[in-house]
């Protein structure tokens, strides 16, 4: 399959480029095997990735809320010290931490009065331009073309890549081609050797940040999603997000309480799952964190032929 | 020893309450050159012109100035009154004192003041004025129609019962448009290719209408009344002549499988082929493109050898012929935006979605389901069938703010006949609002709500996606507290937006018509002249310049039908005068013009031509430019750009523009 | 073209349209938004029905618009907005409404769980630069009274290392708190 994905240069020269990147608090905290098994792909690819010293929260959905000025302060003091420790593009591998920044930069770099005033808040100066880039765009420019020859294990099973929301909305920070029907995960699993299937609620909603609040929509919204993947013949669901991760696996209990079904599709992170094709160890990848197991996943995968 | 007349209208009260006329009427008595100089209530009545006319001959006027209204309105009734009393028309000019000064000063000295500065100026251009003389152009009376719809079908009907010859050119092999794909069509629900196909007949046969299908016009120059028009005739690979429409060739063709054009994709035609049974005219022509001989080099000619008359000839080329015309319709109708277009509805992807076009072809009788509603997926009868009205129109994400006019109406039509063929089917129409505005329309949904129990939602459906077999459609019902109406349907009909034609932009650009951002054809004026456009001799018909119904098509091909059969009245056309002329000089110059034809690349119009300028010998003398005064609007652009000033404008010359700039000057 | 057709000063309505840039005359009231709403079941006021209203300006809409639910509900997930023939942004409406319900204390009494978890959220970022999961959980339970919530999941996250019972901070959390108090400052002018 081939995509017109944005930022994908034709002259890209790997060993100048110092790429910067962003956890967010989830990939700090509980989703710490998305930040490891990211570091993993990339450690075999040879490429470096260079946090941002002393990033701070991006407010996620709170900031937006409760204070429009807040949630574009927050992102734009992590983007002002990218700027200040030389760096023209990060990677942000949490969707929502990617929303925000996107949509922080946007509106500073389209308005010059409300620049002047996130400036005045955060006290630092914001650089010219700083590339946003998603996991899948990272992976795309940086790990596609070196990774070939790294793939050792076939996946062989059928996938449901999900999406989210934020991903592929709004269409002023969009990083997606097909917004109702994005693809861009789907690539990376071929390329795992997976079979990536056809599904309806690639992009539905997770619940999001209700996973605390009303733990009762998220068992709603996410058992539809889980639903129509098992439905499908799924046998593991593929995210980008930390927080649709959650939602999907850690509050299985109550997806299965809400559906009445015993559905146990494992949950991984696409970098684990091209971890495992690359031949990274499923405990440096972080697969035992999860909720639902993931042996399945791995005890599925083939070994390739020389 | 010029001797003009100044005429000053009061125009009832219109100019005289603002301006004091008599004293503009004194003073301009008492200009250089003035003659004679009265002011009068209403110059433009009988009385008002029997004055200006009397007074012409009285005082031997060598030209006159009429202070009144805008040129707009009069300019010809008082050119006309010259003409009458014996002097060229041309040597009358009009000053406006009612728009540019009473109509938008208060009473006051400043604007008689201003009304008298008007006078002078225009009196100082007469001066200069010269005889002119109308221009007659010969007209061609053969008409090109292009296009085989509904629409082109009825001009050419029109032009051609008025005893004048039309070619109509199709680019499909068989003419009848859109219309000839539709069952059944609305008000009334006559079958569309009964009322259709005895048209195409009467075109076929008629005397003078020449029928080339298979062709699209190459190129277009020249002006009205007299175009040169060339056509490409795609080579059919088939003698039009030798064949008798058998149908043995179609019958054997091995490849067929290629998806039908006429049926939407639905269903599936030969290489070799007619598009539909009562094709007009109903000889095949191959499809190179798909056609074993042609893809593989040499291989099978089962048609060759089938055919009785030997009529089937792989050798044909493209043909061109090149016809000379004095009015050109342009009748090309409309495209549909297919399911593809919908990232919500799918991308195309769900076999049972489709557009109205598609269901058209279910339900017609010579469709690919002999008239079955059925799925194309699995072949099944539908049992509940969800119609999406306003699927990509009034939809400024899309692209698409217009409303595309016929489709309320169609997706009434397409849930009464499923409700006619499937009487416990149930039927649903998302809607946003129903625009049933023509006679007998209205009536016509609600006999589907009422009569046929077609459920009517008012909301829009957000997504559309497969599951088990079955479409699931999210939709809302505004009307009841705007409560969600989740449906799972069989079949989802998208009554998609109407678009122009795909080869519209490409084709205005070779007529030189001007065409809006969604690539309809501009009419030239949108309530006073809908079927004209803005280049004179070239007509509009049908859906190519918007969206509209059969009716409408109908009545806007017969009134372009009758502005080509004005335009062929007379043998010749008049034009006005006020055209530029690039000048002639006695040789050795012959112009001062140096060939340097900067006003033909300016030229809006492509009406400067270059001129050789040869000897008896044939030996190139000079270049030149050369106005077609024919084409030329007189918008004086050429005069511009002119380096040396060797070009002008007849009636509005550098000079006459000059004395009018220095009388204002000059007070 | 693009003027707001709410002139009036200080209405709900116009507040809206001049801290969204959203015009709302835009909205034809076709109900995709509605449609398309992963919370349309749960929602007492539908997606357009609170544009519906803020175009009407009728007597009482106002107290209903921001006393709803609805606005709490919405996850600003942009389904709406991403299906939105006319481009009307709703979900930048929401934010709005959610602030202005905040501003002028209609929250409705069921979306108290919603706003203390976001609260916490920020208390959380304000102390510490970055989200401290424990820290988060404890603020939210003592504003819910929810104490028992998610209890049982204690030893499966300990166990998987995601419990982290000390906060990762910023190198100066002062800083951070700056942010956030000139922000409340300048609201105040």
């Amino acid at each position: 399959m081939s995509l017109d994905i944005r930022h994908l240069t034709s002259d890209f020269r790997h060993n100048n480029m110092r790429i910067g990147f962003y956890p967010g608090c989830s990939l700090e905290g509980s989703s710490k095997e998305y930040s490891d098994s990211l570091f993993a792909v990339a450690e075999k690819c040879n490429i470096t990735l260079e946090e941002i010293k002393d990033w701070s929260c991006c407010g996620a959905s709170a900031a937006h809320n409760l204070d429009h000025d807040l949630a574009l302060a927050l992102p734009a003091r992590t983007l002002a010290l990218a700027g200040k420790q030389g760096l023209t593009e990060i990677v942000v591998p949490c969707a929502a931490c990617y929303s925000r920044m996107a949509t922080s930069k946007n509106e500073i770099s389209g308005n010059v009065a409300t620049r002047q005033k996130i400036e005045k808040y955060i006290d630092l100066k914001l650089s010219a331009d700083i590339q946003i880039l998603t996991v899948f765009e990272f992976l795309q420019k940086y790990i596609f073309p070196v990774v070939d020859e790294h793939i050792v294990n076939k996946l062989n099973q059928k996938a449901a890549c999900y999406y989210g929301c934020l991903y592929s909305r709004p269409k002023e920070t969009a990083a997606i081609v097909q917004i109702e029907n994005p693809m861009e995960m789907d690539v990376v699993m071929a390329k795992a050797g997976a079979t990536p299937i056809e599904w309806a609620f690639k992009t539905e909603c997770c619940g999001a940040g209700f996973t605390m609040s009303r733990t009762d929509i998220v068992a709603k919204l996410s058992g539809k999603i889980l639903e129509d993947a098992a439905d499908r013949g799924a046998e593991s669901i593929i995210v980008a997000c930390p927080m649709c991760h959650v939602n999907l696996d850690m509050r299985r209990p109550e997806i299965k309480k809400q559906l009445k079904k015993d559905i146990n599709i494992p949950v991984l992170f696409i970098t684990q799952a091209l971890g495992l094709s690359m031949g990274i160890s499923a405990d440096k990848l972080g697969l035992n964190k999860h909720y639902v197991p993931t042996d399945k996943v791995v005890n599925c995968m083939v070994k390739l032929e020389a | 020893m010029a001797r003009i007349g100044v005429f000053i209208c009061h125009c009832g009260e219109n100019i005289s309450a603002t301006v004091d006329v008599a004293k503009v009427a004194e003073r301009a008595g008492k200009l250089s050159g003035v003659a004679f100089s009265v002011d009068y209530k209403y110059m433009c009545s009988d009385p008002g012109q029997t004055l200006i006319i009397e007074s012409i001959k009285e005082h031997k006027l060598t030209g006159i100035v009429v202070a009144a209204c805008s040129p707009r309105m009069h300019e010809g009734t008082f050119r006309k009154a010259a003409e009458k009393a014996g002097i060229n028309p041309y040597l009358c000019e009009m000053a406006n004192i009612r728009e540019q000064v009473s109509w938008v000063h208060p009473k006051s000295d400043a604007t008689t003041q201003k009304a008298l500065d008007i006078v002078r100026t225009l009196v100082e251009k007469v001066k200069k004025n010269v005889a002119l003389y109308p221009i007659k152009v010969p007209v061609t009376k053969t008409a090109l129609v292009i296009g085989g719809g509904i629409a082109g079908i009825q001009s050419a009907l029109d032009i051609a019962n008025a005893g004048h010859k039309v070619i109509m050119v199709e680019k499909k092999p068989s003419i009848g448009g859109h219309m000839s794909q539709l069952s059944e069509t609305f008000p009334t629900l006559d079958c569309s290719q009964c009322i259709l196909t005895p048209r195409m007949v009467e075109v076929a046969q008629h005397p003078n209408i020449e029928l080339l299908t298979y062709a699209e016009v190459e190129s277009v120059s020249g002006f009205v009344g007299n175009f040169d028009v060339k056509i490409r005739m795609k080579a059919k690979s088939v003698d039009m002549k030798k064949c008798t429409g058998c149908g043995a060739c179609s019958q054997k063709c091995p490849t067929k499988k290629i998806p039908d054009e006429f049926n939407e994709g639905m269903g599936f035609r030969t290489a070799i082929y007619s598009p539909f049974p009562q094709a007009v005219p109903n000889k095949p022509v191959i499809d190179r493109d798909h056609c074993t001989w042609f893809t593989k080099g040499g291989k099978c000619g089962l048609c060759k050898k089938i055919c009785p008359t030997g009529a089937i000839d792989y050798e044909t080329q493209d043909e061109f012929r090149e016809v000379k015309v004095g009015a050109i319709i342009t009748a090309t109708g409309f495209d549909l935006k297919h399911a593809d277009f919908f990232p919500e509805y799918g991308y195309g992807k769900f076999k049972d979605v489709i557009d109205g076009m598609q269901f058209e072809r279910l339900a017609s009788a010579s469709g690919p389901t002999s008239g079955e509603i059925r799925r194309p997926s699995d072949g099944k009868i539908p049992e509940k069938i969800v119609f999406v009205a306003c699927a990509g129109s009034r939809d400024k994400a899309k692209g698409i703010e217009y409303c595309s006019k016929i489709c309320c109406m169609y997706t009434a039509k397409h849930a009464m006949l499923y409700k006619h063929k499937n009487h416990e089917g149930k039927a649903y129409v998302f809607y946003m609002d129903i625009r049933a505005a023509g006679k007998n329309y209205d009536e016509f949904v609600r006999r589907a709500i009422e009569d046929d129990g077609v459920q009517y939602i008012r909301g829009r459906v957000s997504r559309i996606y497969e599951k088990d077999g079955k479409l699931i459609v999210k939709g809302v019902d505004t009307l009841m507290n705007s409560e969600p109406v989740d449906i799972e349907a069989d079949m989802v009909v998208l009554a998609t937006a109407v678009v122009a034609n795909i080869g519209a932009e490409s084709l205005a650009q070779k007529l030189h018509i001007s065409y809006d951002q969604h690539h309809f054809f501009s009419e030239a004026h949108p309530k006073l002249k809908p079927v004209e456009t803005n280049t004179a001799g070239i007509m509009l018909a049908g859906a190519c310049q918007s969206a509209k119904d059969i009716p409408e098509s109908v009545s806007q091909a017969s009134a372009s039908a009758s502005k080509a059969i004005g335009l062929f009245s007379s043998d010749e056309l008049t034009r006005e005068p006020i055209v530029a002329v690039v000048n002639r000089q006695a040789p050795p110059n012959f112009t001062s013009c140096t060939g340097c034809l900067l006003c033909l690349e300016v030229c809006p119009y492509h009406a400067i031509e270059k001129e050789e300028i040869k000897d008896r010998a044939g030996n190139l003398i000079k270049i030149a430019a050369r106005v077609n005064a024919g084409l030329c609007q007189g918008c004086g652009t050429c005069v511009a750009m002119c380096r040396n000033k060797s070009i002008d404008i007849q009636g509005f010359s550098n000079d006459q523009m000059m004395s009018e700039v220095l009388a204002l000057l000059n007070a | 073209m693009d003027k707001s057709t709410h002139q009036h000063a200080d209405t709900l309505t116009s507040q809206v349209e001049k801290a969204t840039g959203v015009i709302l005359s835009h909205c034809y009231q076709c109900g995709k938004c509605t449609a398309g709403c992963p919370l349309n079941e749960e929602m007492d006021v539908m997606p357009n029905q609170i544009l519906r209203m803020l175009q009407l300006e009728l007597p009482g809409y106002e107290d209903k618009i921001l006393s709803s639910l609805s606005i709490w509900l919405c996850l600003a997930c942009d389904t709406c907005y991403s299906r939105c023939p006319q481009e009307v942004k709703l979900s930048q409406v929401m934010d709005f409404l959610r602030q202005e319900s905040i501003r002028q204390d209609k929250v409705n009494p069921k979306a108290k769980d919603i706003l203390s978890f976001h609260k916490a959220f920020l208390d959380s970022i304000k102390l510490n630069g970055k989200l401290h999961e424990v820290g988060l959980t404890i603020d939210y339970k003592l504003r819910s009274l929810n104490l028992m919530q998610d209890v049982q999941l204690v030893p499966s996250m300990m166990a998987k290392g995601k419990l982290t019972i000390f906060p990762h901070q910023v190198k100066n959390t002062k800083e951070i708190a700056k942010i956030f108090k000139r922000i409340s400052e300048a609201k105040q002018e």
